[in-house]
């Protein structure tokens, strides 16, 4: 589904990603772990395609296509989402009328014909349930006066809403108290399925408790220095991202 | 010095042309408005037209719209419409009562005033000044005498007729008065008409005003408004200015509220190649409030500037103004907004806000916050901003799936509604809503594309 190769990548000159490689497969979880300014985030940004960062060498070829061509809509479309680490607050904006002109955009990429208005309430209304969302959010201005904990939640209802085929969730759980992170997490977990994937992006091992992932990789100064199976996350949270700079994580 | 011999030329063109049709201009206006012409003609030749870079007309090049050898009708006029094919609303939620106004003049649909369903009196302003002389003497041009802009003394010296409309004491009318103000000739053309707008004592009404073009002609229009709220009194006021873009529209409105008034007052202004409003409030009694609110959408060579006098005269009063545009291509404009609050206003609020979105680098703005507080325990804060459009929020609504043009729309929608949310008739707000969406897209682009339909 998702091949990266090699990526080198910089923001004003300075260099981020320092040859990242990662393959991703339908039907996976992966789990992205490493420490601040180790570049986890600016990897789900280049996927996503923002254009802050410049990609020096390397490729990402996503469902056998070159994903670095796309524009951030046309990578949307087919299928690939981004949870934001910070999430947008867009004033005057309405959560209803961004979900429905989002969600047709994509169906009409599909060849499918828009939602009717009752058709994208119910689908509203379910999403809604699942993600354990106040009722009133969805009536207000996308992420406007939110709280953290609501806006991380936002982000996993639009990506109920949106269905996408490989999630990217770039620290869904940083600021997320226990209940947060298990609504958080039946999110992911309800989305999976054999033909869609998910890169979730941590600090820490907590939500990993929740969302067992089949790969965790760690990422350090702009490589992945480690790669191994969920087993992986409990180490590093024992002996913690020190032994990693010392070079003493053996498996 | 060519400005100050040509200014003169204008001034001394006005003047004459005054003195060769005086007779022409009376005899198809009222006796009541007549009388104020000699002394705003004298008034003209004082202050002359602004000029360029003067402090209240900074960017504004009043003499090059009057440039133009624009065609000037004193008698009837001389399109005859059917008010049937000119206007048909086929938007079932905006219910009106209207009225129209055909290059400056009421047009006379069989009646020259007409009391509207609810008790609205309305009709023509000429015709009004002879049936209740008593009224018309009291206000007319009782809150724009004291104008220093010699503008406002031409069209006092010219103006024949206008809309009249008022509410009597006690009376509150949901149903709003929708005037279509209409500009078609033949030729190019100027107008000045005058509206006098009066809610009495603890009344209520809610006015639409919308300013059109119905032909190709070079237009000028440089007209006036006074609007008295008596104590306690709420008005509604929107204007919605979508004339061609070859069309060069200058109002001065003069607001009086009174204790315990509410006048609420939006200008969206659309289309409109040179678009100057000048809007004066005085706030007369305690607990008055002020809302005045403008969004202009501008592309091409439009000129849009609006000048805002916020007179704090009594204590405890409010007043907020909140100003936003977008503009694209080449655009440019400028907002003025003055706020005075007198010695004796103790207590009061004002607030103003000027936010642009600029789409292109030839697009040009200028905001001026002018703030002047004699009294010592108010509320006052202003803020200007100019800007793009928000980058993160645009990648955002595109990382969702958004195309880039629709992202951009959805936050330029955004920001305007904050404006047209203010609009205080909700079938109205959704109609505007409506109208600045196309805008935006580029759909409206021929104002008989208005969803108004007007035209």
């Amino acid at each position: 589904m998702l091949v990266i190769k090699d990526l080198v990548a910089s923001i004003e000159g300075l260099k981020i990603l320092k040859g990242v490689s990662l393959e991703v497969k339908a039907g996976e979880v992966h789990a992205i772990m490493g420490p601040n300014g180790s570049g986890k985030s600016t990897l789900a940004s280049i996927l996503a395609g923002r254009d802050l960062f410049s990609v020096d060498s390397g490729s990402i070829m996503y469902n056998g296509e070159n994903l670095l061509d796309k524009s951030p809509e046309e990578r949307a479309k087919e299928g690939l989402f981004l949870g934001f680490q910070y999430p947008i607050e867009i004033p005057g904006v309405s959560m209803v009328n961004f979900m429905k002109t989002a969600i047709n955009e994509m169906r009409k990429h599909r060849g499918e014909k828009p939602l009717s208005a009752s058709e994208f309430l119910k689908k509203m209304r379910e999403k809604k349930e699942l993600v354990e969302i106040d009722s009133s959010l969805t009536n207000r201005s996308v992420n406007e006066g939110f709280s953290g904990g609501e806006k991380k939640k936002n982000e996993i209802f639009q990506m109920a809403m949106l269905e996408p085929k490989l999630a990217i969730l770039d620290e869904t759980d940083s600021g997320l108290d226990i209940d947060a992170l298990k609504v958080v997490a039946r999110g992911v977990n309800n989305l999976k399925s054999p033909d869609s994937a998910t890169i979730v992006i941590t600090h820490y091992q907590r939500l990993l408790d929740y969302i067992v992932p089949d790969f965790v990789h760690i990422l350090y100064r702009g490589r992945i220095v480690r790669s191994g199976g969920k087993e992986l996350a409990v180490l590093l949270e024992e002996k913690g991202y020190e032994l990693i700079r010392q070079g003493e994580v053996n498996l | 010095m060519s400005t100050i011999a040509e200014k003169k030329s204008l001034t001394d063109q006005f003047l004459n042309l005054y003195r060769d049709r005086a007779d022409e201009i009376s005899a198809n206006s009222a006796p009541l408005l007549n009388t104020h012409r000699d002394f705003a003609v004298k008034r003209l030749g004082q202050l002359g037209f602004p000029v360029k870079g003067s402090e209240e007309y900074r960017y504004a090049d009043i003499e090059s719209v009057f440039r133009n050898d624009l065609e000037k009708q004193f008698g009837e006029n001389k399109v005859s419409i059917d008010i049937r094919d000119i206007f048909h609303c086929d938007v079932p939620d905006l219910d009106t009562n209207l009225l129209l106004l055909v290059n400056g003049r009421y047009y006379n649909d069989g009646q020259l005033i007409k009391e509207l369903p609810g008790g609205i009196i309305a009709g023509s302003l000429a015709e009004a000044s002879r049936k209740y002389p008593d009224i018309i003497e009291k206000h007319y041009n009782n809150y724009a005498i004291g104008s220093k802009d010699g503008l406002v003394a031409l069209n006092t010296a010219f103006a024949q007729d206008g809309i009249f409309i008022y509410v009597p004491k006690g009376v509150k009318v949901e149903k709003p008065v929708q005037v279509v103000n209409i500009m078609i000739s033949d030729n190019d053309l100027m107008a000045q008409h005058r509206n006098l707008f009066i809610a009495e004592k603890d009344s209520e009404m809610k006015i639409v005003v919308c300013d059109h073009s119905l032909s190709a002609q070079r237009f000028l229009t440089n007209s006036v408004n006074e609007v008295y709220t008596a104590e306690g009194a709420q008005v509604s006021l929107t204007r919605i200015q979508n004339e061609h873009n070859g069309s060069a529209q200058i109002t001065h409105s003069f607001s009086h509220q009174e204790t315990r008034s509410r006048l609420s007052a939006s200008t969206i202004s659309l289309h409109g190649g040179f678009i100057r409003n000048n809007l004066f409030v005085t706030l007369n009694g305690e607990h008055a409030e002020n809302q005045s609110t403008g969004l202009y959408l501008s592309d091409k060579g439009q000129y849009i500037d609006n000048f805002v006098h916020i007179d704090h005269a009594s204590a405890n009063c409010f007043s907020n103004q909140l100003y936003k545009g977008v503009l694209d291509d080449y655009a440019s404009g400028s907002f003025t907004g003055r706020i005075l609050v007198r010695r004796d206003a103790q207590k009061t609020n004002a607030y103003q806000s000027n936010n642009n979105i600029l789409l292109t680098d030839d697009a040009k703005m200028y905001s001026h916050p002018q703030l002047e507080i004699y009294a010592d325990d108010v509320k006052c804060s202003h803020g200007s901003t100019m800007g793009q459009l928000d980058e993160s929020a645009l990648f955002y609504l595109r990382s969702r799936g958004i195309n880039h043009r629709e992202s951009r729309l959805l936050l330029m929608f955004a920001f305007a509604h904050e404006v047209i949310q203010n609009i205080k008739v909700p079938a109205l707000q959704e109609r505007i809503d409506d109208l600045v969406n196309k805008r935006l897209r580029g759909e409206l682009s021929r104002c008989n594309n208005c969803a108004m339909q007007c035209g």
